[in-house]
């Protein structure tokens, strides 16, 4: 292939690129348009646009994504605190990894959501319930990671560290610790998606507002536009959420040779 | 070997007992948490009377049918995502800014279109699925090492037979663990649209002996969930690792 026509192949594929996402916008608004289904099942585009404005202008918008995002944080909090006390712990204490390799053997592979009843029946519906929820779904990647980064910290530099009359406490917090970063924010990476998807799932359940309540209340009163701009939001939501993570951990890792090879 | 077992799985053991002596001795209120053995009293009832069986095969049928969905469209796109550079780059921006999206989103819409039934569980199950099994196939066709690919072409082979023969079981690997992800999420998705919509399945059998105050048989069905969406993974890692056994 000649330079030229690679060239104008480039130009072409992120013309393709670009043209596939107004492609699908477009079609979605023309099929509603079209009235190819009925309005209940396809709102176009631009109503739930409007929507969108609409609850933007009037706040409800962001007092949901206000209520959700708080839920959501407060329960990856405890996820990420708890899970990086336990993976930690079961990486340096034998009597830890006696008692919680068997119940995270058990843990990680179950599916937590199925525990949501018996959250209501102990905490109730409201956000006491919703944060430990979260918490609990959440946990579970965390530990692993911890542990597993904890547990793999290079020979060499725990050694030197140790043969340099370094404390137990100092070798935890300075060399343990920041060694295991990189994994441990691996698990923070998957925590936190769980978080956002497990607060919707309980607010749909348990009702108290925030973006998961509002867009149980639209299906109820049949209101789809209402419906799609809620998941326009929280899609919205969860994307800037990824790339704030990954962001951070661009930041935090700064000194890393993950970060510095790039 | 058994004592080792047994000592492994002490922990589990010591909060079963204590889980049975807790509510008896009245630390804890048996309401809110019954004996371990008037669930398993619970379970069986539910396993004679026919309703965990019957909740059970219908939910059953839900996840594999959406996840099965969801691993040959997903498979198929991911793959061909890799191959042809145009379909990447039509697909790929879609699935990219859609793949962060809390997959539970999609549930009320799923109902909107599907009614209460067991379609919209489907659709539900094989959306959330469809995503990391797109991106695992997709990163994992692409990472197929170029040398085998011109290699295999070098010596006469077909694009179409160098996709099958090289390309698919070259990406397999990151598939099926990115079919394992979409094992975990089905059955997120699976319980959470039955607790909120439905007359069937678990979910529902769960959410039902909840609302009707039966607490120890609401436990057992919470634990059924859990052991089968447990086992599930366990079976599919001793599969996935009999099937990866050509590598290495």
């Amino acid at each position: 292939m000649s330079e030229r026509s690679e060239k104008a192949g480039e130009y072409g594929l992120m013309a393709l690129r670009v043209g596939s996402i107004v492609v699908v916008l477009g079609a979605w608004q023309l099929t509603a348009m079209a009235h190819v289904f009925s309005d209940f099942l396809l709102p176009s585009l631009s109503s739930v646009l409007l929507r969108l404005y609409h609850d933007l202008v009037t706040g409800d918008l962001i007092r949901g994504i206000e209520l959700t995002l708080i839920r959501t944080f407060i329960g990856f909090s405890i996820a990420a605190a708890g899970g990086v006390a336990i993976g930690v712990a079961i990486a340096r204490v034998p009597l830890a990894r006696w008692f919680f390799d068997p119940l995270v053997s058990v843990g990680l592979p179950m599916p937590k959501v199925a525990f949501l009843p018996v959250f209501m029946l102990w905490f109730g519906v409201f956000d006491v319930s919703k944060v430990l929820m979260i918490g609990f779904s959440a946990i579970f990647p965390v530990i692993v990671e911890a542990w597993a980064g904890t547990q793999n910290i290079d020979k060499y530099m725990s050694w030197s560290a140790l043969s340099l009359g370094v404390g137990k406490k100092r070798f935890l917090w300075e060399i343990a610790l920041p060694a295991a970063l990189p994994q441990v924010f691996t698990g923070l990476q998957v925590a936190l998606p769980i978080s956002l998807i497990v607060a919707i799932i309980c607010e749909m359940q348990m009702g108290g507002q925030g973006l998961g309540g509002s867009i149980m209340t639209d299906m109820r009163f049949a209101d789809s536009p209402g419906v799609f701009s809620g998941i326009v939001a929280i899609a919205l939501v969860g994307m800037v959420l990824v790339k704030a993570m990954e962001l951070l951990r661009r930041r935090l890792l700064v000194w890393h040779q993950e970060t510095q090879s790039e | 070997m058994i004592l080792r077992f047994l000592i492994r799985i002490f922990p589990l053991v010591l909060l079963a007992g204590l889980w049975e002596i807790a509510p008896r001795i009245g630390w804890i209120n048996p309401e809110a948490l019954p004996p371990a053995s008037a669930v398993a009293v619970a379970w069986y009832r539910l396993l004679m009377s026919g309703d965990l069986v019957y909740n059970g095969v219908s939910s059953l049928i839900n996840v594999s049918a959406g996840l099965s969905l969801g691993i040959v469209v997903g498979m198929a796109a991911g793959v061909l995502m890799a191959w042809y550079p145009a379909v990447d780059a039509a697909v790929s921006p879609l699935m990219k800014s859609l793949y962060p999206m809390p997959k539970s989103a999609l549930i009320p819409v799923m109902i909107l279109w599907f009614g209460l039934g067991a379609g919209s569980k489907i659709a539900s199950i094989f959306m959330g699925c469809l995503l990391p099994v797109v991106l695992s196939s997709y990163n994992g066709a692409r990472g197929v090492e170029q040398t085998l690919i011109w290699s295999a072409l070098g010596l006469g082979a077909s694009r179409r037979r160098v996709l099958w023969e090289v390309v698919v079981p070259g990406a397999l690997p990151e598939i099926m663990a990115g079919i394992r992800n979409a094992l975990a999420i089905s059955f997120i998705l699976l319980v959470s649209s039955e607790f909120l919509v439905g007359q069937r399945g678990l979910g529902y059998l769960i959410s039902f002996l909840g609302d009707g105050g039966v607490y120890d048989a609401m436990f057992a069905g919470v634990l059924t969930v859990a052991a089968i969406g447990f086992f599930a993974d366990r079976v599919y890692l001793f599969f996935m690792q009999r099937t990866l056994q050509w590598r290495e």
